[in-house]
């Protein structure tokens, strides 16, 4: 076995391991060792992408010494490089932008548990991505879920800790559902292994055996995913958890937490239950459904807001309705366009809530609309980059957003039936609607400020760390749309390779 | 040649323009206009004629301030009594049919599965055979289900390790009382420790008589089915767990002067911290060698033999201090948010 196929062993133990040494670090130290852990995870991902894209095939990892079914096992393939490849670097580069905040936000004394927890959560993104036995995936959304909630908490206030709190319900909500699904398929088929409950599945739909507890199976899975993600009508936990902690941690929970339960869900109706099942159960039409009116309540309600982080945390629930409208098109183009939203919503999102701390530091910490005005000349990168991101997430071309909205587009082409009506005209009026109000948003931010109001520039400036990460995402969100052709060709080649 | 508007000024364009270089809008515009307007008219008037108007003006205001008022208490009055019935009513009616629609579901669901205990079963299959019969040569453990969650499926329980680590961080990111820059203890950390002086009880004979009795004996035990957790029923998770408590009852009884001479904040730390630490790398030590089919210097043993089973006793060991560490700092957060 080449010595680069240890490579996803190595992104998941690294972060793992080093989690518990960074729990007893000085806060400085445990930064710093928290970005060189970070940035390995990242350097390694890409070579991974490069090692696996050239060996032109997906393959299976023993953790220990005993094969497949009766042992752990992982797998490694195109797509999983690549969104693991995103998912690290948007993580480190999330953590970049907010570092400085974190001095604000968390006490001194608790920093070094601020990074376990980045860490951990580093190291389930990384399992959940690359594991190919469900009950490991269960085991990572677990800690996926702790961690999270602690990122919310992490700022103590009282807000948050509504906001932590109403985020554990509604996630043990989804992870209790998730499990008595996972249950239920192990009773069924009697195997944990991916591969093989896939063969098991397959079976029982030939045959005609166990429909309704199947379909139950699909109904359970689907949903309790879909709450962790907060699809629409679950989302009411969004904007409080996402408006109010500190900036990198809504950084990382809108455009890393959320998109690691869809990118399971999507294994899972891959590799676990099979599209053709899927289909067969009609499950695919309820998330379709959601999604639509998700696309379109979310931007309602974000037009509705007059605190910035409140408002792009609504702009989320519908960009994850987009998402769920690709999964529930049931195609292959469908799948291929919500895993290309998946990355450019994640990149755009992060920096959006990284460069709205920004602009709220300039403007006296006030994160509202009228206080907010001029702050793009005050914070002239913070103002750039969130431009950047509007534009991206309404849909100008040569940025991310674009070419996911036309993969849409295409996709629902290629339907044919009621749902390419639905898709289009759902998609020309999200758009419409995300042009309401991230247009207005960037006009407030380059209008002169309010007469009386006096911010001084110097809080603007935010260091060194925030202006990188700001113009590398910048950057990202520009390389998502000009090489979107490779990238969307090794996604299309990643998804045949993970059925 | 283009015609240009009379009330060019007032069109959309110039509008918005004048709206984005921070001007008014139209609706200022009109009270400023207004405002202009009454105040000439004001010098035109004589004084007592200037006085009736400003009553009357006073008396329109008031007027139409009385009427928003009850348009608002009539609209607010609704919403706070029979609005906020109807939409309690509702959500209780939905609660109540959404929870009989999933248990009737879960239960028509649970009539359609496998019966129970039948073993033509799917999940009787070659997986379970291979761990019951072939499990105690593989792994050297006599207990299976601790060859199983510690050497066929470590992964899973080094995820469930970590997990009861990260549950632990999050408490005290909640729940730890900072301590001031340089180290000494905080006004609210005194508060507290006085209060849990107060409040908690202390000194009390048959308690501290019987926990002298109980609490070696309940260690030993601990200990004992952390080290036999792979030949007899048991293990780290269970052990962990009944350690943690003796030291809880060791805390109740003596208080945190006698337990904080031997578990401090640091020993938590340290514990963990190699406890994890010695999971993680030799776990993954034993991943390596085993997905690169390498020679690995970990042996099965004679089952049945304490120092048997590869590296079971000390993963055991390891899982059995991060439980009971974990289980004791829950309790003394909770108590007086520290250690």
């Amino acid at each position: 076995m080449a010595l680069w196929q240890s490579i996803p062993f190595a992104c998941i133990l690294l972060p793992l391991g080093s989690a518990a040494m960074t729990s007893v670090l000085k806060g400085k130290f445990a930064r710093r060792w928290t970005f060189i852990v970070l940035t390995v995870v990242t350097a390694l991902s890409a070579c991974f992408t490069y090692f696996i894209w050239g060996y032109g095939e997906s393959y299976t990892y023993m953790m220990g010494h005993y094969p497949a079914p009766w042992g752990n096992e992982i797998r490694g393939g195109l797509l999983e490089g690549i969104t693991a490849l995103f998912f690290s670097l948007i993580m480190l580069l999330s953590l970049l932008g907010g570092v400085k905040k974190l001095d604000d936000h968390v006490l001194h004394d608790k920093h070094s548990l601020y990074y376990v927890m980045i860490l951990l959560l580093t190291a389930a993104l990384m399992a959940q991505v690359y594991t190919n036995d469900i009950f490991t995936a269960y085991v990572f959304v677990e800690i996926m879920t702790i961690s999270a909630c602690s990122l919310i908490d992490a700022r103590t206030k009282g807000r948050t800790l509504v906001a932590a709190t109403r985020y554990m319900i509604m996630n043990l909500l989804g992870s209790g559902l998730f499990l008595l699904g996972v249950i239920l398929l192990y009773d069924l088929t009697g195997h944990l292994l991916m591969s093989n409950i896939k063969e098991a599945v397959a079976e029982l739909h030939a045959t005609g055996e166990y429909t309704l507890p199947l379909t139950v199976v699909v109904a359970l899975i689907s949903i309790g995913l879909s709450i962790k993600s907060a699809l629409f009508p679950f989302h009411t936990w969004v904007p409080d958890a996402y408006g109010y902690t500190t900036p990198a941690s809504s950084a990382i929970l809108s455009s890393l937490v959320s998109k690691g339960y869809i990118f399971l869900l999507i294994k899972i109706m891959y590799r676990v239950i099979g599209l053709d099942v899927i289909m067969a159960t009609g499950i695919h039409n309820v998330l379709f459904l959601f999604g639509l009116v998700g696309m379109i309540m979310g931007s309602i309600s974000a037009i509705r807001q007059n605190d910035i982080r409140r408002m792009i945390a609504f702009s989320s629930v519908a960009q994850i309705g987009y998402v769920y409208l690709g999964i529930g098109m049931g195609t292959e183009a469908g799948m291929l366009a919500a895993v290309f939203h998946i990355f450019s919503h994640a990149v755009c999102k992060a920096m959006l809530f990284l460069t709205a701390g920004g602009l709220a530091d300039a403007s006296g910490n006030s994160k509202h609309f009228r206080d907010l005005r001029g702050s793009g000349m005050r914070s002239p990168i913070a103002g750039v980059a969130f431009t950047v991101g509007a534009l991206s997430m309404v849909g100008f071309p040569f940025l991310g957003g674009f070419i996911s909205k036309l993969n849409f587009g295409t996709a629902a082409m290629a339907l044919g039936d009621m749902k390419t009506l639905l898709v289009l005209v759902a998609l020309a009026v999200s758009t419409w609607l995300n042009t309401v109000y991230f247009l207005r948003t960037v006009i407030t931010l380059y209008r002169p400020a309010l007469p009386g109001s006096n911010y001084s520039v110097e809080k603007g400036r935010r260091g060194f760390c925030f202006s990188l990460s700001c113009v590398a995402f910048a950057a990202v969100n520009i390389a998502l749309g000009i090489l979107s052709q490779p990238i969307v060709s090794a996604i299309r080649m990643g998804l045949d390779m993970f059925a | 040649m283009a015609k240009i508007r009379e009330d060019y000024e007032n069109s959309w364009w110039p509008r918005f323009l004048r709206w984005l270089r921070g001007g008014s809008t139209r609706l200022d515009d009109q009270l400023q206009e207004e405002l202009v307007e009454s105040s000439e008219a004001h010098l035109l008037q004589s004084p007592e004629e200037a006085a009736q108007m400003e009553r009357q003006a006073e008396e329109r205001v008031q007027q139409a301030l009385q009427d928003e008022r009850n348009m608002y208490d009539h609209v607010h009055d609704w919403a706070r009594l029979k609005g906020a019935r109807l939409t309690r009513a509702l959500y209780s009616i939905l609660a109540v049919v959404t929870c009989f629609a999933i248990i009737y579901v879960l239960l028509r669901t649970t009539s359609f599965l496998p019966p129970f205990g039948d073993p033509d079963n799917p999940v009787n299959n070659e997986v379970s055979q291979r761990y019951i019969e072939a499990g105690m040569q593989e792994t050297g453990a006599v207990n299976i289900v601790a060859g199983m969650i510690l050497d066929y499926r470590a992964f899973d329980t080094l995820g469930e390790s970590n997990v009861l680590f990260i549950a632990a961080c999050s408490v005290l990111i909640l729940l730890r009382i900072s301590r001031e820059k340089d180290g000494s203890q905080s006004a609210e950390q005194l508060l507290v420790e006085a209060n849990d002086r107060m409040y908690e009880p202390k000194n009390d004979t048959i308690l501290q008589h019987i926990t002298k009795l109980l609490v070696p004996i309940v260690l030993l035990f601990g200990m004992y089915v952390i080290m036999n957790g792979h030949i007899s029923p048991g293990g780290g998770f269970s052990g962990g767990a009944l350690m943690g408590a003796a030291l809880i009852l060791y805390l109740n009884a003596f208080g945190f002067q006698k337990t904080e001479r031997f578990f401090t904040f640091r020993v938590f730390q340290t514990v963990s911290l190699c406890a994890l630490s010695f999971y993680a790398v030799s776990k993954a030590y034993s991943f390596f060698t085993g997905a690169n089919h390498l020679w690995s210097f970990i042996t099965p043993g004679t089952p049945g033999k304490l120092f048997s089973a590869g590296l079971i006793p000390y993963l055991n060991l390891a899982v059995g201090l991060v439980v009971c560490c974990t289980m004791y700092a829950f309790y003394t957060l909770f108590r007086k948010g520290d250690m």
